[in-house]
């Protein structure tokens, strides 16, 4: 028992310096990003939980556009990630934002026309 | 000087060649598929072919006089009768939207054209449309030879013509246009692994929500397609990439639509997507931990990795189950189940089992609409499957579901269509590349490749325009070049041979096709026409007639009753509130239809007068021999109405005792004295068609009726048309005065006397009873006993 917690805490310790040491400074403004999108996207699901449904679309479009953000944030992260330059040969970060902010675009009119 | 090795320069440049040719086939291509699917506006006239067409033209005509939004809330009180129905949130505005974008653009261009016109035109249109996206995807697929081949047979095809020629104004003229788009742009997202692509994809996506229900085909598919990637352990991050962002912004893209609603978040048809969605993420996220983690052996990491894989798709098929069990995710809609489980519909949900469309596809089908192309789809799948790489997967998978859904329905054989011209391009590009040319550089033998399909399609393109066969030998000899000089496994006679046999199979292909095409696919279905011995065109133009009758001869606000065949027809055409219309939405409905038509007068009277139907429509074949008529769906509308009303009405009733179904006088009772039957053979038993067979004699179904003595007591006849294909009924009102059925009550009173009459036809002088004899001097005689009253005077 003892050893297989220390063992997890030493793994999740681990895995935090050398995320600190590693990780260049790009995508910890990203991490910092998802780390916000994710407390937004709690909040209001918190509040659905608490208020109830009522306008759904409304809840439905808030939501999404929560996990929306999050997932497209993932997706930058990964294609700037220089680690895995190898999947992404034709895309340069300068091509992966640009991606990210027409993505953004439709996104967030659509959102606009949902919320209702 | 310098200009001219310029210019020579400048014709000499391969690529540019290459484009050009590229070019003027895809053009062609547009062209034919665009001009064979012209038979019936030529034969005809422009107009709006079989039934559902007419409600989508309706609403576009609606959407064009009225605007958007008016289109979008509108609620159409003239269908459905007493019910309506919201039209803005029960249909896919994709079509009429897109007809009326076309119409407001060419009207404010001042390229003045009437609506029907862009309704009737617009499936070809974008059938060219297909063949240019066909090109593209194969052209990510495989080379840009195998898309020219895809792009030129899907022009022409017989299974894609059936659904869209001109004049078929339905949602899969545009949907297929769309479904091909956004395989095109998925591809292409797979490939690159950006965002863009991911981003458009999302909206192609959107577009085919907003025009066809078959949507569901593409929301399940392109999960399979990354399921199975991650099952064969080809997982990357451009995969992550593609699917994340294409899922969520299509998710919220396809709730737009108000006729899919929350469906795709409550549904079990959507639920697919999501858990994949789940899955990946899942995937990528223990990915990414897996390469920080390096510090910990290989092993140890591999297997941990695997069982968090296995436990958190196992997670997400739990959290899938749990909430179609409690009810928050509807289970599969009966449509979509029934592909499953074909014996499903014709037990719970007889109205999708009766629609002729939703028969399951014989073998002949398979070769009448697809001919040569489904002999080589199956070796163009063994090439991708041998060259297999993430985007082959994917076709690979399309191929094998495309199969499956074609064999349970008819109407699906639509979507197997693309699949086989890409595979079977695919097929034939490989031979070609390898029996044209083999070691010469690759320049040469795209060129070449090319050329060849740029003649064959114009040979193919006018075998559309004239239609008719040619020897081969001549253009063959043209284009065929010789050996390059190097000594190759084949000769040359050998390679020849091939070429020749896989043209002269091309070549019969577009013939085919053409037949086909003219033959059994250009019927507008609203008019019938049949051909003399001399070759001369007999046109039997019963239908609009009546509805034309119907529109000028009643008034404007009558209810009309007919099957649901012809709902949609008579809201179009006739401009009258019909009761029940193809859009089957309301199943009890149909059925108290049904058991009107099913049932004796007088009980078909009192659901008629509930439901203020003025005018009863029926289509009769027997005196020219239709065999689409009423009597033939008779037996659909005992069942539908014996699913709702099994006490009254029940399906044995309408046989013979030997279990046959039969008209004539050995049918059965209940049969001869429904509504149905007396309204198709109102005075037909008076009627002799020639002199050899008997009066009433049905032409369809061959026999003399059985019940030639037919009358009416709430119905009277309106309108019969020429060929008495269409008859209309107009119901009465109500009599004043319930005539009284009773029998005459018999008593065992007996009268005293017998009363004979005196009234002879002699004319007999009248004399009195009983008169005295008076002679004048004589006594009275003593015969007279009684004394009569008056006395004679014979003075």
């Amino acid at each position: 028992m003892a050893t297989s917690q220390a063992n997890v805490f030493t793994v999740v310790s681990k895995f935090y310096d050398e995320y600190v040491t590693t990780t260049p400074q790009r995508l910890k403004i990203i991490d910092a990003y998802l780390a916000y999108i994710m407390l937004t996207g709690i909040f209001q699901f918190g509040y659905c939980l608490l208020v109830g449904t009522f306008p759904f679309n409304s809840f439905l479009s808030g939501f999404i556009s929560c996990v929306a953000s999050f997932v497209l944030a993932v997706c930058l992260r990964v294609q700037v990630n220089p680690q895995n330059r190898k999947d992404f040969l034709h895309i340069s970060p300068e091509r992966a934002f640009a991606d990210f902010v027409f993505a953004h675009i439709i996104l967030h009119l659509v959102v606009m026309n949902f919320i209702g | 000087m310098a200009g001219e090795s310029n210019i020579r320069t400048a014709l000499s440049n391969p690529a540019g060649w290459q484009s050009l040719l590229s070019f003027s086939i895809l053009a062609l291509a547009y062209l034919a598929a665009f001009s064979s699917r012209l038979f019936a506006v030529i034969r005809f006239e422009s107009i709006i072919h079989e039934f559902d067409p007419w409600f989508n033209y309706r609403s576009t005509h609606h959407l064009v006089n009225y605007g958007f939004y008016n289109f979008l809330n509108w609620f159409d009180e003239r269908a459905w009768y007493p019910l309506g129905r919201i039209v803005g949130g029960t249909v896919y505005p994709g079509l009429m939207v897109t007809a009326g974008t076309i119409h407001w653009l060419l009207n404010s261009l001042h390229i003045t054209v009437h609506i029907r016109d862009v309704c009737v035109f617009l499936a070809p249109t974008f059938s060219g449309l297909t063949s240019i996206a066909t090109y593209l995807l194969t052209k990510e697929l495989w080379s840009q030879g195998a898309g020219l081949l895809a792009a030129c047979f899907i022009a022409i095809v017989p299974g894609y013509i059936s659904r869209s020629v001109a004049g078929s104004y339905d949602n899969e003229g545009i949907a297929i246009f769309a479904l091909l788009f956004t395989y095109f742009l998925w591809v292409k997202s797979v490939k690159t692994g950006s965002i863009f692509w991911a981003g458009c994809t999302a909206l192609a996506y959107f577009y085919m929500v907003s025009a066809w229900g078959g949507y569901v085909y593409i929301i399940n598919l392109i999960p399979l397609h990354v399921f199975v990637l991650l099952l064969m352990g080809r997982f990357s991050y451009r995969i992550f990439v593609a699917y994340c962002a294409f899922f969520i912004l299509g998710l919220l893209l396809s709730m737009q639509i108000p006729f899919v609603g929350f469906q795709p978040i409550r549904t079990s048809e959507h639920m697919a997507s999501a858990g994949v969605f789940a899955l990946l993420i899942a995937y990528g996220f223990l990915k990414y931990l897996h390469t920080h983690l390096s510090s910990l052996t290989k092993s140890e990491m591999r297997s941990l990795f695997f069982f968090a894989v296995a436990a958190s798709a196992a997670a997400v098929l739990m959290a899938v189950v749990y909430l179609t069990y409690a009810g928050y995710v509807a289970p599969w809609s009966g449509r979509f189940y029934s592909l499953y489980d074909t014996g499903y519909a014709k037990i719970h949900i007889p109205i999708i089992a009766s629609v002729s469309e939703h028969q399951p596809t014989t073998w002949v089908s398979f070769f009448f609409d697809l001919h040569v192309l489904v002999c080589t789809f199956p070796a163009g799948v063994w090439f991708c499957i041998k060259k297999i790489n993430d985007e082959r997967v994917f076709i690979v998978l399309y191929a094998i579901s495309a199969s499956y859904f074609a064999g349970v329905m008819v109407r699906l054989m639509l979507t197997l269509t693309p699949v086989v011209c890409i595979l079977s391009a695919i097929a034939f590009s490989n031979v070609l590349e390898r029996y044209l040319v083999d070691d010469t550089p690759k320049v040469h033998h795209i060129e070449d490749e090319s050329e060849d399909d740029e003649e064959g399609d114009k040979r193919n393109k006018s075998k559309d325009l004239y239609d008719k066969v040619t020897k081969t030998a001549g253009k063959v000899r043209k284009i065929r070049h010789e050996p390059s000089g190097e000594p190759e496994s084949l000769g040359g006679n050998v390679k020849t041979i091939v070429v020749m046999a896989v043209m002269m199979i091309l070549m019969m292909f577009a013939v085919h096709c053409t037949w086909v095409t003219s033959n059994a696919y250009s019927s507008p279905s609203v008019v019938l026409a049949s051909y003399n011995h001399d070759g001369s065109r007999n046109i039997l133009d019963d239908f609009r007639e009546a509805y034309y009758w119907l529109r000028q001869n009643t008034d404007d606000h009558s209810r009309v009753m007919s099957w649901w065949d012809y709902g949609y027809q008579i809201a179009g055409m006739a401009n009258r509130t019909t009761l029940v219309d193809n859009n089957t939405w309301n199943n009890s409905h149909i059925a108290l239809v049904g058991k009107a038509m099913s049932s004796n007068e007088t009980r078909a009277y009192e659901i008629m007068k509930a439901l203020d139907v003025d005018y009863v429509l029926v289509i009769f074949g027997g005196v020219i021999g239709y065999s689409g008529d009423d009597i033939n769906k008779f037996l659909w509308m005992v069942r539908i109405a014996e699913g709702e009303h099994p006490k009254e009405i029940r399906e044995g009733d309408y046989f013979t005792p030997q279990g046959e179904f039969r008209v004539d006088k050995a049918g059965s009772k209940t049969l001869l004295n429904c509504l149905m039957y007396k309204l198709c053979y109102y005075r037909f038993g008076e009627m002799q068609l020639d002199f050899r067979t008997p009066p009433g004699f049905d032409r369809t179904r061959n026999v003399e009726i059985g019940n030639k003595d037919i009358s009416f007591q709430h119905l009277e006849e309106a309108y019969t048309t020429e060929h008495w294909l269409v008859r209309i009924y107009k119901v009465k009102k109500q009599d004043n005065r319930v005539r009284l059925d009773h029998t005459v009550r018999k008593t065992d009173i007996k009268p005293k006397t017998k009363f004979t009459s005196r009234k002879s036809g002699k004319r007999k002088r009248g004399f009195i009873k009983n008169k005295m004899l008076i002679k004048k001097g004589k006594r009275p005689s003593s015969k007279n006993k009684k004394p009569s009253r008056k006395t004679s005077s014979k003075k």
